[in-house]
């Protein structure tokens, strides 16, 4: 049986994980290779680095980081932020990373999921939506979940899947944040157009709201989440386990 | 040496690290001398099947992988490299593979069943069909990591594991000196690095 995956994701900037962690045995928390590590070696099924710099320099230092997390850790790694051409996708390929993520960069440049499933498969493409309600319906939010787009984000979505992202990371803006669980109504509207897994991202306050999302919708595949883990509020260990006595297939 | 075939598909740095990490010897290369004289040989590969094989044929390694097995080196086809030993795949027409091994590649989506997403992604449990020295030390319902929505049918002498995902599929084959993984070991924590362990150690 395939398992629901547990996803941390790490928000690296100038060579470092932002937001204050909270680990025991960790020297330095915010050290994005030895958070990998730690997180690889306590049942995390995926991870994924985010590149939240702009500068030249920040983006060198990011890579420099992703090699190194790469020759160290054998689980998939999924990268995102920054990504606007298909020679981003290359740059992060070759330095390790297993999966692309895409968001702004696809709004903007409609030929960039298209062309980078070409050249490196869909299986590597991953679509990445900002979500929020405006008047009743789904919107596209870009940078950051600044600027609405005005873009029915289920007709993106699926147009995306088309074109050939294999996975979709749904965030909700509306729920991200409040730690309040998942946003079950969004997700479960995006799980019924898409055949690609969906990964549910923002609102995960406790192991209880990973129960809920997968016993709503059995049909998501994974659960993202970052400040929750690093501030050690939900241990993946526990979650698993806790998911496992639910009858969730995870893998312990 | 192990030598892992560069033949212009995917990214290779995983699969090199993660041999570096079991302290192998490996080099990435399409030296069709240095191919020959490896140890032990890695055909990788991920994307789409036809491209794949054209790529092997554009590169000359199609007849070269051909070589090293009918002399008798280990050689390992993992995911899209798997399903090249196949005779054909069905992906986008019909497309000729290194027949290595009998069984054909096709979609798994009409046969899976309606509430399943394909691709077939994430982490799933082995089923070992025979003693293989591949998973010699690899308990029964380890985890790997998988990633395809094409597999291999009408290779059931060879499945040395199958995992469960609607119908049982066919994760690992072995015919003589001719293994395959339809997961990636390079990617599957511990348990993907013992698989390599052993398959160096063959």
């Amino acid at each position: 049986m395939i398992t629901k995956r547990i996803i941390p994701c790490l928000d690296v900037r100038g060579g470092r994980v932002v937001k204050g962690t909270n680990f025991e045995g960790l020297q330095d928390v915010n050290d994005p290779v030895a958070l990998a590590e730690y997180y690889s070696d306590n049942g995390a099924d995926e991870l994924v680095f985010y590149d939240i710099t702009a500068s030249h320099e920040g983006r060198k230092l990011f890579t420099d980081i992703l090699t190194k997390t790469a020759s160290k850790i054998f689980i998939p790694l999924t990268v995102g932020g920054g990504i606007n051409t298909v020679d981003d996708f290359g740059r992060v390929l070759n330095c390790g990373a297993d999966k692309v993520s895409v968001n702004s960069g696809a709004i903007r440049n409609p030929d960039l999921i298209p062309n980078a499933a070409a050249k490196y498969g869909s299986q590597c493409v991953v679509l990445s939506v900002d979500v929020k309600r405006v008047d009743g319906t789904f919107h596209v939010f870009q940078n950051g979940g600044r600027i609405d787009t005005g873009l029915d984000a289920l007709e993106w979505i699926k147009q995306g899947v088309e074109n050939g992202a294999g996975e979709v990371v749904l965030n909700s803006i509306d729920t991200d944040g409040v730690k309040k669980g998942f946003d079950l109504e969004v997700l479960e509207a995006v799980n019924q157009i898409v055949k690609v897994p969906v990964i549910a991202s923002g609102g995960a306050g406790s192991a209880e709201d990973f129960v809920t999302l997968f016993k709503t919708i059995p049909g998501i595949s994974a659960g993202l989440a970052a400040s929750i883990f690093h501030f050690g509020e939900v241990k993946i260990p526990d979650l698993k386990k806790k998911l496992n006595e639910e009858g969730i297939m995870v893998r312990l | 040496m192990i030598a892992v075939i560069d033949y212009g598909v995917g990214n290779l740095f995983s699969l090199k690290s993660s041999l570096q990490a079991i302290g192998a010897d490996a080099v990435v290369t399409r030296e069709r001398d240095c191919i020959l004289q490896a140890d032990h040989v890695i055909l990788p590969g991920v994307g789409a099947f036809g491209d794949a094989a054209r790529k092997l044929k554009e590169t000359g390694m199609f007849d070269v992988v051909k070589e090293v097995a009918a002399k008798g080196t280990p050689i390992l086809g993992i995911c899209v490299g798997m399903q090249l030993l196949f005779d054909e795949s069905l992906e986008f027409g019909r497309h000729e593979g290194l027949g290595l091994i009998p069984g054909t590649v096709d979609a798994i989506e009409p046969r899976i069943g309606a509430d399943l997403d394909v691709p077939h992604m994430g982490w799933n449990s082995l089923s070992f069909q025979k003693d293989s020295r591949l998973f010699a030390d690899i308990p029964e319902h380890a985890f790997v990591y998988f990633v395809h929505s094409y597999a291999s049918f009408g290779c059931e002498p060879y499945v040395s594991a199958l995992t469960e995902y609607g119908i049982p599929l066919t994760a690992a084959v072995e015919k003589g000196n001719v293994y395959g993984t339809q997961f990636h070991p390079e990617k599957s924590g511990p348990t993907g690095l013992s698989i390599l362990k052993n398959f160096c150690s063959l």
